[in-house]
């Protein structure tokens, strides 16, 4: 199996009995051991303690747990005071809320002010299901990329997640990290790499001397579909790299572009709007650096609407097949 | 560094009439030389600013990220031309320099930004989010160092921002948490962009909605020291809730013909007779006041 050796990813990986876990869980742990580590670590949160895992933090260190009430705009702009005052604020709430409605105090009062405030967007994309397209947030990376200051994350899994906040809570900077509502597949382990700002192969033709046919970028859960494709493509003769692109923002240019070069055609797969999202970000660096063609595998546009998981992912084609499509289409392309 | 529990004295009443005549004339000059900014609020909260930053406030001109020092965020920031008039005559940069207000390469926006000019608490421009960085600033210090910290946490904002939904939330989180040691004083100038705030949307009644939010309400007369003064150490002394002070101003207080107007809320004095006029009011601002300073 062509998995990079070096990222100790999950060992189970491909297997039917691989873990499934929620990024919320791995949100929740890491700000239990952000909050054991740094005492001027504290959370804030409206009206959804436990759907945002800060339950663990409240019980743990009830005198720096801050509960606003309904209120995202408050949530936020209390935190920039809290973070004026030397304390290391996590904002936690649901995307549509929070980035969503208190976008301008995170502009003004937090990215502005240049305090670092960390916030947590929780239900992304239409994986949120059956709630609907009110609580699907597809906009969110987009909205917190164009804030000078702001570090964007988006963790492919629970264990990637607790590591994105550890490093989050440490790196003195406005940070925005968007997580899954679902449970998804563990993709990582304890012992693979994180650094914020780097980007990591995590798939790669076993010698690496050979011509590469395509790289797929894929940020958040989606990797894992991107993984599947990816060993599908392998076993019919396809040379792939997969890159987990894990930071948004600030881009890992110096990776990306290298892969441009090697692969000579990109395919980026987010559960995002394409408009502005990850592949936007992709797709400005190449075409300054390096343009190759790019398929873009995201939401097209529109807004989503109730049913599970796999049925919403597969009607607005992001599931594996529309990857797979979208890989030969991108080859097609290629000089 | 300023004291913040000495007497208000005859003689000290007159020194911060002299000082708010001053700061006045470098607002209105600042405004004249960068030919865009707010005239009516800046000249209407130029006393309750010089009050804080001549009497109050614990403070440091020289230190500015020292740790004691009382908080104080201006929420609305398009009055900042009397944050950074009375920030310099208080020290913390030189007079000359409010004449680069609003031009390139100054540290003094148009609408207050921290990372341009060090002493700032907060950043601010768009209405409504002063309070609750003040709620969370007070929030952090109580974690800190419990009840009784010693510092004292000020927000000055408008009528106007009361339209903002953030300002009540902000309102309803410090009552909830009963944040004795913040102050919110409210510029109750009655006009705003529009018009009169009780035309555009009206707020009144006021007062019951503060206590309605578990807040102990004083109203006053904001240009009058004494009363400033007596409803600050007031606003102090009450330990079981914050407090908010409903400082009823004038408008373009100092300039007759610009006072109570609210065309004058967001353009400064322009063609030759407006800011002769201007100019003129309020260089001759210490014959017209009633001052025990007759040295003035």
């Amino acid at each position: 199996m062509p998995i990079n050796p070096d990222q100790k990813l999950n060992h189970k990986l491909f297997d039917k009995t691989a873990e499934q876990v929620t990024m919320r869980q791995g949100f929740g742990d890491g700000l239990v051991l952000s909050g054991t580590a740094d005492k001027n670590v504290v959370a804030l949160c409206a009206d959804l303690t436990e759907s945002v895992f800060m339950r663990s933090f409240k019980d743990k260190y009830s005198e720096r747990f801050i509960e606003v009430g309904v209120a995202e705009q408050n949530l936020v702009t209390v935190a920039s005071g809290m973070a004026a005052m030397k304390k290391i604020p996590f904002i936690g709430s649901y995307a549509v809320f929070s980035p969503g409605r208190n976008w301008e105090q995170i502009r003004t009062t937090v990215c502005l002010n240049d305090v670092p405030v960390k916030v947590i967007g929780f239900h992304t994309g239409v994986s949120v299901g059956p709630d609907g397209a009110s609580h699907q947030a597809l906009e969110d990376m987009a909205l917190m990329r164009v804030l000078p200051n702001m570090i964007v994350i988006s963790p492919c899994d629970s264990i990637e997640a607790r590591k994105a906040v550890v490093a989050a809570a440490k790196n003195g900077k406005p940070t925005y990290i968007r997580l899954s509502r679902e449970k998804t597949t563990v993709i990582t382990s304890d012992h693979t790499p994180f650094e914020i700002g780097k980007a990591s192969i995590v798939f790669q033709p076993k010698l690496r001397s050979v011509k590469v046919d395509v790289g797929i970028i894929a940020t958040g859960s989606f990797l894992f579909k991107a993984l599947n494709v990816a060993k599908q493509l392998e076993s019919e003769g396809k040379k792939v790299i997969v890159m987990n692109l894990a930071t948004i923002k600030p881009l890992d240019e110096h990776a990306v572009i290298s892969l441009a070069q090697s692969a000579g055609a990109i395919i980026t797969v987010e559960e995002h709007q394409i408009a502005g999202g990850m592949g936007s970000a992709v797709a400005e660096c190449l075409a300054k650096n390096h343009p190759v063609p790019i398929e873009f595998v995201g939401m097209k546009d529109h807004f989503g609407q109730s049913g599970t998981s796999d049925e919403l992912i597969e009607y607005y084609e992001m599931g594996e097949k529309h990857i797979y499509a979208a890989v030969h289409k991108a080859i097609l392309r290629k000089r | 560094m300023a004291a913040n529990s000495s007497p208000l004295t005859d003689d000290k009443i007159a020194q911060l009439t002299k000082k708010a005549a001053e700061i006045r004339i470098s607002i209105i000059e600042s405004l004249i030389e960068a030919k865009s900014g707010h005239t009516a609020g800046p000249l209407g909260m130029a006393d309750i600013f010089t009050y804080l930053y001549f009497h109050k406030l614990k403070h440091d001109p020289k230190n500015l990220d020292w740790q004691y020092r009382d908080r104080l965020v201006l929420s609305n920031g398009h009055i900042c031309p009397v944050l950074y008039a009375t920030m310099a005559h208080a020290g913390y940069f030189l007079v000359s320099e409010l004449k680069t207000l609003r031009k390139f390469g100054s540290r003094l926006q148009g609408h207050p930004h921290r990372e341009f000019l060090p002493g700032l608490e907060n950043s601010s421009g768009p209405l409504g989010s002063g309070l609750s960085q003040i709620v969370g600033m007070a929030l952090a210090d109580r974690i800190d160092n419990g009840k009784s910290s010693g510092k004292q946490f000020f927000c000055l904002m408008s009528d106007g921002e009361l339209d903002e939904g953030n300002s009540w939330e902000g309102a309803m989180l410090a009552g909830k948490e009963r944040l004795q040691n913040i102050t919110a004083i409210i510029d109750r100038n009655n006009i705003q962009i529009d018009g009169f705030t009780e035309d555009v949307m009206p707020l009144n009644p006021l007062v019951d909605k503060w206590r309605a939010w578990n807040w102990h309400v004083q109203e006053i007369n904001g240009h009058d020291f004494r009363e400033v003064d007596r409803a600050i150490c007031e606003a102090q002394s009450v330990f079981d809730r914050p407090s908010v002070i409903i400082a009823h101003t004038i408008p373009s207080k100092g300039i007759p013909e610009f006072e109570r107007k609210f065309e004058w809320h967001g353009k400064p004095p322009g063609t030759p007779e407006e800011i002769e006029t201007a100019l003129k009011a309020l260089r001759s601002w210490g014959g017209r006041v009633k001052s025990p300073d007759h040295n003035s």
